[in-house]
């Protein structure tokens, strides 16, 4: 292994570490001089397009107009031409196993619902226990870890903890460990379409280790709600002869609803985004293609362009409700500023 | 609680009375809970560690979990082989190389921006700021073709700059800066507008520029905000795979660890226990930031979640 790497590198490092915020404070002090050189009249109106501009540009350039070449490129064949809506037509054929279906029903339907449901699921229920006992810090520091390690660790965590040998061999995977005790035969978690070829259980699989890391998040934020719940509230409920089941369905969760939505549209963001746990777990392979992977092979591997627009563009009428609603939602924050 | 410590010295009858056996048992389950959940999430980390430090024919023929009982074998041959025989041990000098500058870039214009956007006054701004909110939802895949095509009919490809002297990763930085900046700005807007305006109102009555104000008063009254953010872009860019596979992904020898330790999963083949060693090498960084900017790095979700 070779570190000298490292050091040969050396002046790189240096050179990005302290070029890169040069450049950047040179920027807005040489413009701020640049301003302030300028009729009275006229700094005010130049001025703030100094400090947003980097911005602005930055976005126009990477995401807004990207975008729309995009949205063209999805109506175009590879080599240019238009085609209306072939590409289209070419992803959504053979409904239900053909061009984009399966990634489309695994998105949309399996991972929207699964991944969105359990991860809410077990943020609240670690949040609301974890609220009552004194080791609240330690335990929740251990759920919020996995958040800090890259998707492809993840990956390879639970490749191996879905590891599977055939019946008879020993298993050296831990879920197949648990299930062989139960007296069952060993699964193969990342390969069975359970049931009847529909791929459920592979995709569930995926999701589960999806799930994993990312259940630290909603329990945080949901957390942080649960503690904003004004204490009286919750003793006036008890002193009233309300058991804590109760407490939770008619005072907690109501009052936690809010929050509960924002953390939903956000992980139904993370839903319709899935690609790192599939490009990983499984290559998208045995029905767990998703739309992002999808768009990556048609690009990389398929060599087709117009194919991965089309795919991309579905993938962002799928976006497009949550859009709306963060739309929404923000005006409403606005208006009540 | 209070209940049970009062009736306690009046009589054995009243300790056992059902309603404080049924408190003392819903504690005990609360725990029960408690400790089982948080077990259950630490045994997939902890079965990958104990593994990287088994030899390869025990990883073969048992689980993790009989490393647990004597006899036990650990050794470091799997982390020896991983740095001899792939490239990590470069791949996370790229990864600082992605990560600094994809973090530093896009704060900083963000700060700009969110500086303007909270405290200046200029035509079209509500509008623009809501372009950025609707931004937020945007899959990144709605960019990756046209970007490609344009960096590499400009040249901004990891060969082409390389060849030129200048960091590969050129390309890759302002992808980075350009997905984050909605989110940025969003979060250090909303950050400074809560800020008290009579404070630098009246700095610049002083005579203060909007630099001063700026650098002196407004930036090291927002440290909390921007250490979030920092930390969070850090681990959001080091984590990452796919903008990396999009941009670098044909260049293993620029790319960052990601890309190299999914290239190792998918060749899979006789070397696999290797790959715990490798896992856990690419976690060693974000574990490092995480464990000692938790604080920080909670307080960044929070504040990007819930005002959302």
């Amino acid at each position: 292994m070779d570190f000298s790497v490292l050091l040969t590198d050396i002046p790189t490092l240096l050179a990005v570490v302290l070029g890169v915020p040069l450049v950047l404070a040179a920027y807005i002090v040489g413009g701020e001089y640049l301003v302030r050189r300028l009729p009275d009249k006229n700094r005010p109106q130049l001025r703030p397009w100094l400090w947003v501009g980097p911005a602005i540009f930055l976005v126009a350039a990477i995401l807004l107009i990207p975008a729309v070449f995009t949205v063209i490129q999805s109506f175009q064949d590879n080599v240019g031409t238009f085609v209306g809506l072939q590409n289209y037509s070419t992803q959504l054929a053979d409904f239900p196993s053909g061009g984009a279906w399966i990634a489309i029903r695994n998105n949309i339907v399996i991972w929207l619902i699964f991944y969105t449901l359990f991860v809410l699921a077990f943020g609240l229920i670690l949040a609301v226990l974890f609220d009552r006992v004194q080791y609240e810090t330690m335990v929740k520091s251990l759920i919020f870890m996995p958040m800090a390690i890259s998707s492809v660790a993840l990956g390879v965590i639970w490749k191996f903890m879905f590891w599977y040998q055939p019946a008879g061999s020993p298993q050296t995977g831990t879920m197949n460990a648990i299930v062989t005790v139960l007296h069952h035969d060993p699964v193969a978690w990342l390969q069975d379409q359970w049931p009847n070829g529909l791929a459920v259980l592979n995709n569930l699989a995926l999701i589960g280790a999806a799930t994993w890391g990312i259940t630290g998040f909603s329990m945080v934020i949901l957390s942080a709600a649960l503690k904003g719940i004004p204490g009286e509230l919750l003793e006036a409920a008890r002193v009233d002869g309300a058991g804590e089941l109760t407490v939770f369905r008619r005072v907690i969760f109501p009052l936690m609803m809010p929050t509960i939505v924002v953390v939903g549209t956000t992980l139904v963001i993370f839903a319709l985004k899935a690609f790192d746990v599939v490009y990983v777990m499984t290559n998208g392979n045995y029905s767990t293609d998703v739309l992002a992977f999808r768009m990556y092979n048609l690009l990389y591997v398929s060599r087709d362009p117009a194919g991965a627009s089309a795919v991309a563009i579905i993938l962002l009428v799928a976006v497009i409700p949550v859009l709306i609603f963060n739309l929404r939602q923000f005006r409403a924050v606005e208006a009540r500023r | 609680m209070n209940v049970a410590a009062a009736t306690r010295p009046e009589s054995i009858r009243a300790i056992l009375s059902p309603h404080w056996i049924a408190q003392r048992i819903s504690r005990v389950l609360l725990h029960v809970a408690v400790i089982g959940l948080t077990l259950v999430w630490v045994v997939p980390t902890v079965g990958l560690l104990l593994s990287s430090f088994r030899p390869f024919s025990a990883i073969a023929t048992s689980g993790w979990w009989t490393a647990l009982s004597p006899p036990y074998r650990f050794t470091l041959d799997n982390y020896s082989q991983m740095l001899d025989q792939s490239n990590l041990g470069g791949a996370i000098f790229n990864s600082f190389m992605v990560a600094i500058p994809s973090t530093v870039i896009p704060v900083t214009i963000a700060a700009f921006a969110a500086y303007a956007f909270a405290w200046m006054k200029f035509p079209g701004r509500d509008w623009i700021f809501l372009t950025f909110v609707g931004l937020l939802a945007v899959p990144l895949q709605l960019t990756f073709i046209p970007i490609s095509k344009f960096f590499v009919e400009h040249g901004i490809t990891p060969d082409n700059l390389g060849a030129l002297n200048l960091p590969p990763w050129i390309g890759l930085w302002l992808a980075h800066a350009g997905y984050s900046l909605p989110f940025s700005t969003y979060l250090l807007a909303n950050f400074f507008r809560a800020l008290p305006s009579d404070l630098f109102e009246s700095a610049e009555i002083d005579g203060a520029g909007t630099l001063t104000v700026f650098f002196r008063i407004i930036l090291p009254l927002s440290v909390p905000a921007l250490a979030s953010l920092v930390i969070f872009q850090f681990l959001w860019v080091w984590n990452d795979l796919l903008v990396a596979l999009i941009f670098v992904g044909g260049a293993p020898e620029v790319a960052p660890l990601t890309v190299n330790l999914a290239n190792l999963t998918n060749s899979f083949g006789q070397g696999y226990q290797l790959l715990t060693a490798a896992a856990f090498f690419s976690m060693i960084v974000p574990l490092v930031v995480f464990l000692s900017l938790q604080r920080y790095f909670v307080r960044g979700i929070l504040a990007g979640s819930v005002k959302g």
